[in-house]
Formats: structure tokens, C-alpha cells, sequence
């Protein structure tokens, strides 16, 4: 077993072997080196999560047509330093009336529960967190940690618009959490494992060609739960003045920006886990774990940009229209996909790998064209219903 | 080792990693606080009355539908588990379990109370 092929198995028995060599008990030795390595996961993160900011700035600036940060260093990759400083000699002010435990609380929840969620991110096959058999509820069970934190500001700034920002958030939360909920069931259908590493071995043909309506669906429940645009309403600048973190300065804002874009890439990171195979790509994945984790962060990444590309290009919507949208279409649409799958996946139990892909395939793309026609026919009815009856035409 | 003392691990470092930040920020950033400057935030005007004010009741009625599918994952999760090996006969059990749950939604659907009033 040469560092090559397990990188982390080689350094982890050479650091035993030195705390051992220093006469430190064992199981204490196993728990420092567990220690180090999730520091280590956690500090490169961070360092990742600095070029986020980067790549966020200059991506929407390509989608409106400017060039972004280009002053400081080449590409002006040295701007997000510039900004980390800036926020470091800010000063933090703290409002009078709120209540402090949970107002400072709340941005450290909101770092916490992002870095939690990659202790069940399988970045290569020899390489993961923990091989929790429940990742898939793990994954849901943290994300609510970070919708807490915001609900936690909103509420303990002590200030109108942020508490508008944490109701709406707490509408965002509860409503699209159900669709995310039932699309996190078909892989696990498929893959009959809740572990994220069976998950990703299942995956023979991604599960997007199996279920490209799930994927879908899980992606715009994501962006949901993420808070970004166009479901940006905890934050709506317009009406709410950056709601939730409107009384935050200084580093505290700071882990709310640099929580929000780490969790838009590690949702990227799970969306192409969850569908797109995560770390395999043609058994590339086999030569090193190094390309491994190469090849799961450009999905990552594809995964992020896609996030970004909606955000730049939808507008955001009104909390009526956005609760609509997700109890009278995405719920009923994500339950009906879910039992459709179910179904289809005992009908076609022997069929060879092939038909099965077809059959799931041309089951989703049925349910999706029907689900749209009937928003189609019930959006016309409800227009004419507000518009009133068509004005005939008047004859020559 | 347990899996889970990983997970423990990672809440005690995501929790470090945060709070040196902000301890960073708190160390080199000025402190000269005055009653103005802490005042709370309102588009330039004097605050007027409270902020923890009674919410509006539509919240609650999402957060008690939401309640009935939260419970309902609980019992699908371990059904898609199985599912491969259950065959057809559980795939019916699910609809009709989905059905009854669903029944619901309409319900409220009906009532008028996914409108936003």
C-alpha cells in the first residue's frame, strides 16, 4: 500500500506510530489522529470556502456582463484576502436590546452546521468522514442546524426586519424540506443503502438518467433550503435590508456569507453525489484518490455553477407565490414521482440493466409533462378567472 | 472505532474553526461602542415599539402540515431501504400509506388555508 493509493491510511499509521513511539496509549492516539485528519478536511475547506467568494464574484459578474475583482493579483484572486482582512479589523457591534447568547451564537451555528455535513461526504473510495448508515438522514438532520442559526439571528437581533426574515425563513424550512425529504428517497430506493458510499457504488448509470425529474426537483428544493435566489426571501435586500443579518458586522456577518456559499457548494457536492456518481467517472476513480477527489469537486463545482446560474437569472418571488408553488405543485408532483419510481422499480425488478434505465427514464419525463400540463390548464383557469371572460372581436 | 465520535469531532472543530474567527475579529477590531451606534437598525428613523411582536398565524398552519409529512419520512425511509427485497405487495402498503397522508394536504388544500391571506 504505497501513499499513492491511500494517502490517508499511510499517514494516519505513520502519526500512530510516532504518538506511540512518544508512549501515548493507543486508543488516545487513534482519537488525535481522527483529530488531525478532520482538521486538516476542515482547514482546507475554509481555505476552499475563501476561493468561493472569488469565484462567486467574478461568475455573477460574467452573468451581468462585468468583469468582477481583476485589481488585486492576477484575476484578482488576492481580493477575498483583502476582504477577510477588512472584516477581521471591523468592529462588532452588537445591538442594544438583543439577546446576546443566541445573537452571537448564531453565526457560529451557521459555519458549524455546513463544516458537520461534509463528515458524511465520501470524497474518494478509500476516503471519507464516517461511513455513517444513515448519511442520507445525517444530511437533512445538519442542514436544519444551519435554517436554525438564521431563524436564531432573526429572532435575537431584536430588530423588525430581521425577525420578518426569520419567519419567512421558518416558512422556507418547513415547506420545502418535504419534496427534499421524498427526492432523497429514490437514490435510496435505487440504491436500497442510506450510506452515501453505497450510494455512489450503486451507481453504475447516474441516477440523473434514471431519474432526471428527482434530480431536478432535489436541486430546486436545495436552492430552497440553501436561501438563495430566487428563494432569497429571508434575505430579500430590497424589502428586508439583508433581513436576518441585518444587525451582524464584522467576522460575524462574515461566517453568514462564507457559511452560505460553502453550503451551496457542499449542496453541489450532494447533488452530484446523489445522482451524478459523485467521485466515479469511468473508473478513473480507481488509479488514485487523488484524481478521485479531483473529479467529485469538478462535479461539485458543476454542481455549484448550476446553483449560481439560477440565482443570476430568476428573479425572486413572493412568499405567497413561493408557498404555492411548493404545497400545490412541488409536494403533490415530488409524492407522485416518488410512488411512480417505486412502482416502476417493482415492475421492472428482473428486466436487464438497460430497460430498466429506459423504463425509469421515460417514467419520469411522463410524470413531469403531465404534472406541467395540469399547472398549465390550472394557471390558464385561474388567469381567465382574474383577467375575465375574453373580449370578443369585433366584426367588419 | 465508533462512527460516531467522527461526527462529535467534526461538531467540536466546526464550532473551534468559527468561533477563532470571530475571536480574530473581536481581538483587532475597535471597540467604541456608544448608545447610537447600538442602536437598532431602521431605515435611519427612531425604532418604534416592539420587535418581538405576535406572528402572523399562516406560519403556523404550514409548520402544522409540514409536521404531518416530517413524521411520515420517518416511516418511508426504512420502506425505501427495503423496497428491492419487499417487492410489489409493500409498493401498494406505500401508496396507500402516501395516499392517506396526502388526503390530508387536500384537505387543508380545500379548507383554503394554503392561501396566503
Amino acid at each position: 500500500m504505497s501513499f499513492w493509493n491511500d494517502p490517508l491510511k499511510v499517514a494516519a499509521d505513520w502519526l500512530e506510530g510516532v504518538f506511540a513511539g512518544w508512549g501515548m496509549d493507543a486508543i488516545l492516539a487513534h482519537v488525535l489522529v481522527a483529530f488531525l485528519g478532520v482538521f486538516l478536511l476542515i482547514t482546507i475547506l475554509m481555505v476552499l470556502d475563501i476561493f468561493l467568494v472569488w469565484i462567486e464574484r467574478k461568475v455573477v459578474a460574467r452573468f451581468q456582463d462585468r468583469l468582477g475583482p481583476n485589481r488585486l493579483g492576477p484575476f484578482g484572486l488576492i481580493q477575498p484576502f483583502a476582504d477577510i482582512i477588512k472584516l477581521i479589523i471591523k468592529e462588532d457591534t452588537t445591538p442594544g436590546g438583543a439577546d446576546k447568547v443566541v445573537y452571537n451564537l448564531a453565526p457560529v451555528l451557521s459555519m458549524m452546521s455546513v463544516l458537520i455535513l461534509w463528515a458524511v461526504v465520501p470524497i474518494a473510495p478509500v476516503m471519507l468522514g464516517t461511513d455513517l448508515n444513515v448519511g442520507v438522514l445525517f444530511l437533512i438532520a445538519a442542514g436544519a442546524i444551519g435554517t436554525l442559526s438564521i431563524i436564531m439571528a432573526g429572532w435575537s437581533s431584536n430588530n423588525k426586519f430581521a425577525m420578518i426574515g426569520g419567519f419567512r425563513q421558518v416558512a422556507v424550512m418547513v415547506s420545502f424540506e418535504v419534496p427534499m425529504l421524498a427526492m432523497l428517497m429514490i437514490p435510496v430506493i435505487f440504491a436500497g443503502s442510506m450510506n452515501m458510499n453505497a450510494i455512489i457504488d450503486a451507481q453504475n448509470v447516474w441516477y440523473f438518467f434514471i431519474s432526471p425529474l428527482g434530480a431536478v426537483i432535489f436541486l430546486i428544493a436545495a436552492i430552497a433550503e440553501l436561501g438563495r435566489a430566487p428563494f432569497d426571501l429571508a434575505e430579500g435586500e430590497s424589502e428586508l435590508v439583508s433581513g436576518f443579518n441585518i444587525e451582524y458586522s464584522g467576522m460575524k456577518f462574515g461566517m453568514f456569507y462564507a457559511g452560505e456559499l460553502l453550503h451551496a457548494f457542499t449542496f453541489g457536492g450532494f447533488w452530484a453525489i446523489l445522482f451524478f456518481g459523485g467521485y466515479r467517472f469511468f473508473g478513473l476513480e480507481q488509479v488514485s484518490p487523488f484524481l478521485a477527489i479531483l473529479i467529485l469537486v469538478i462535479k461539485a463545482m458543476l454542481g455549484y455553477w448550476v446553483i449560481m446560474w439560477v440565482r443570476y437569472t430568476m428573479m425572486r418571488i413572493r412568499i405567497d407565490q413561493m408557498l404555492g408553488f411548493n404545497w400545490k405543485f412541488l409536494t403533490p408532483l415530488a409524492f407522485a414521482l416518488l410512488l411512480v419510481t417505486a412502482l416502476m422499480n417493482a415492475l421492472l425488478a428482473g428486466a436487464s440493466t438497460w430497460l430498466y434505465v429506459f423504463g425509469m427514464f421515460l417514467a419520469n419525463v411522463v410524470t413531469g409533462w403531465i404534472a406541467l400540463e395540469i399547472a398549465r390548464s390550472a394557471t390558464r383557469k385561474e388567469r381567465a378567472s382574474v383577467e375575465g371572460p375574453k373580449p370578443v372581436e369585433a366584426h367588419h | 472505532m465508533n462512527e460516531w465520535i467522527y461526527v462529535a469531532l467534526f461538531i467540536v472543530v466546526g464550532l473551534v474553526i468559527p468561533i477563532g474567527a470571530i475571536g480574530a475579529g473581536f481581538i483587532f477590531g475597535p471597540k467604541k461602542a456608544n448608545p447610537i451606534k447600538e442602536s437598532t437598525y431602521e431605515c435611519g428613523i427612531e425604532t418604534v415599539g416592539e420587535s418581538w411582536v405576535q406572528f402572523k398565524a399562516q406560519y403556523y398552519i404550514f409548520a402544522l402540515v409540514f409536521l404531518v409529512f416530517d413524521v411520515e419520512a420517518v416511516f418511508l425511509f426504512p420502506w425505501a431501504v427495503k423496497l428491492g427485497q419487499i417487492g410489489l405487495y409493500a409498493v401498494i402498503e406505500g401508496i396507500i400509506f402516501v395516499a392517506i397522508l396526502v388526503a390530508g394536504l387536500v384537505y387543508t388544500w380545500r379548507k383554503g388555508m394554503l392561501e396566503w391571506v
